[in-house]
């Protein structure tokens, strides 16, 4: 218990100094949580079915576009 | 199936892009941030089109030495996909600007030229549908085509060069150097241009064979 109490005063403690810390190592800011907690792929899936939805639309059009072809000849 | 591997290979390549696009690791630099990724969907519409009107300018060419309708046909449709290119390259490029730039549009000489190009392609539809015989509408289409290709690239190629621009590749920024792209960027973007501009030969295809059925059904 003593010890737990130790731990957190520690962390605590040393609350304040991360911001600077961060200011510390002075990095452009890229989106390495979004990728690290993984959610970077829901975003991969929506554009890639989004693409799949007008590849769908086209394959149909062409399609369509043989079968007249084919009823004109 | 054999007539159609070009299509697939170009809906493969962007499924690559829109996967790779996203995942792949890219140089970390100030002000841009992720928004760095842009380049593989907005950098590769301008590039799409330019494939686009030099094909539009190749065919017509061809209808003026061959007088072919439908090489003139196919230079009106390879423009209008390419013209489709540019529209959603500009509103594209003008988001990107208002995180980047600050704004929606900025006094860059490429933002003015690219708009004064898609103005100068409306003109080639405007003039195409101001005139009734089909002859007559492609010669003048025809010569008007390779007007606008020129002016295409002194607008969006040459005098964005001469004066500042804020795009890289203009007014003293480097193109394409060490500073924009590294190579596993280049790994995206260049098939991400194949991949686009096949999309966009194949939206064309579908156009003029649909012209080609109205024309049989006229006949």
């Amino acid at each position: 218990m003593q010890q737990l109490q130790k731990l957190s005063f520690t962390l605590f403690a040393f609350l304040p100094g991360i911001p600077l810390l961060a200011q510390m190592r002075e990095k452009p800011e890229m989106a390495d949580l979004m990728r690290s907690n993984g959610k970077i792929y829901v975003v991969v899936a929506i554009a890639a079915l989004v693409f799949l939805g007008i590849v769908l639309y086209l394959i149909n059009l062409d399609r369509r576009l043989r079968k007249l072809e084919k009823d004109d000849k | 199936m054999k007539q159609h591997w070009w299509k697939v290979l170009g809906v493969v390549l962007v499924f690559y892009t829109i996967i790779w696009g996203f995942l792949g690791e890219v140089p970390a630099r100030f002000i841009l941030n992720e928004s760095i990724r842009a380049t593989y969907f907005h950098v590769t519409m301008w590039f799409s089109m330019i494939i686009l009107m030099t094909a539009s300018l190749v065919f017509s060419i061809q209808y003026l030495s061959k007088g072919n309708r439908l090489a003139d046909l196919k230079a009106k449709e390879t423009a209008s996909t390419g013209v489709l290119f540019s529209i959603i390259g500009l509103v594209t490029g003008s988001l990107w600007a208002r995180f980047t730039w600050g704004a929606f549009w900025v006094n860059d000489a490429k933002l003015n030229g690219t708009a004064i190009t898609l103005l100068i392609y409306a003109a080639y539809f405007v003039l195409r549908g101001s005139v009734d015989d089909p002859q007559k509408k492609g010669r003048l289409a025809g010569v008007y085509n390779i007007f606008a290709y020129v002016m295409m690239l002194v607008f969006i190629g040459i005098l964005p060069r001469m004066t500042d621009s804020l795009h890289p590749g203009n007014g003293g920024n480097p193109a394409f150097g060490q500073y924009d792209m590294d190579s596993q960027m280049r790994m995206v973007f260049y098939p991400a241009v194949i991949g686009f501009a096949l999309i966009g030969v194949w939206i064309t295809t579908l156009r003029i064979r649909m012209q080609k059925l109205i024309w049989k059904k006229e006949n």
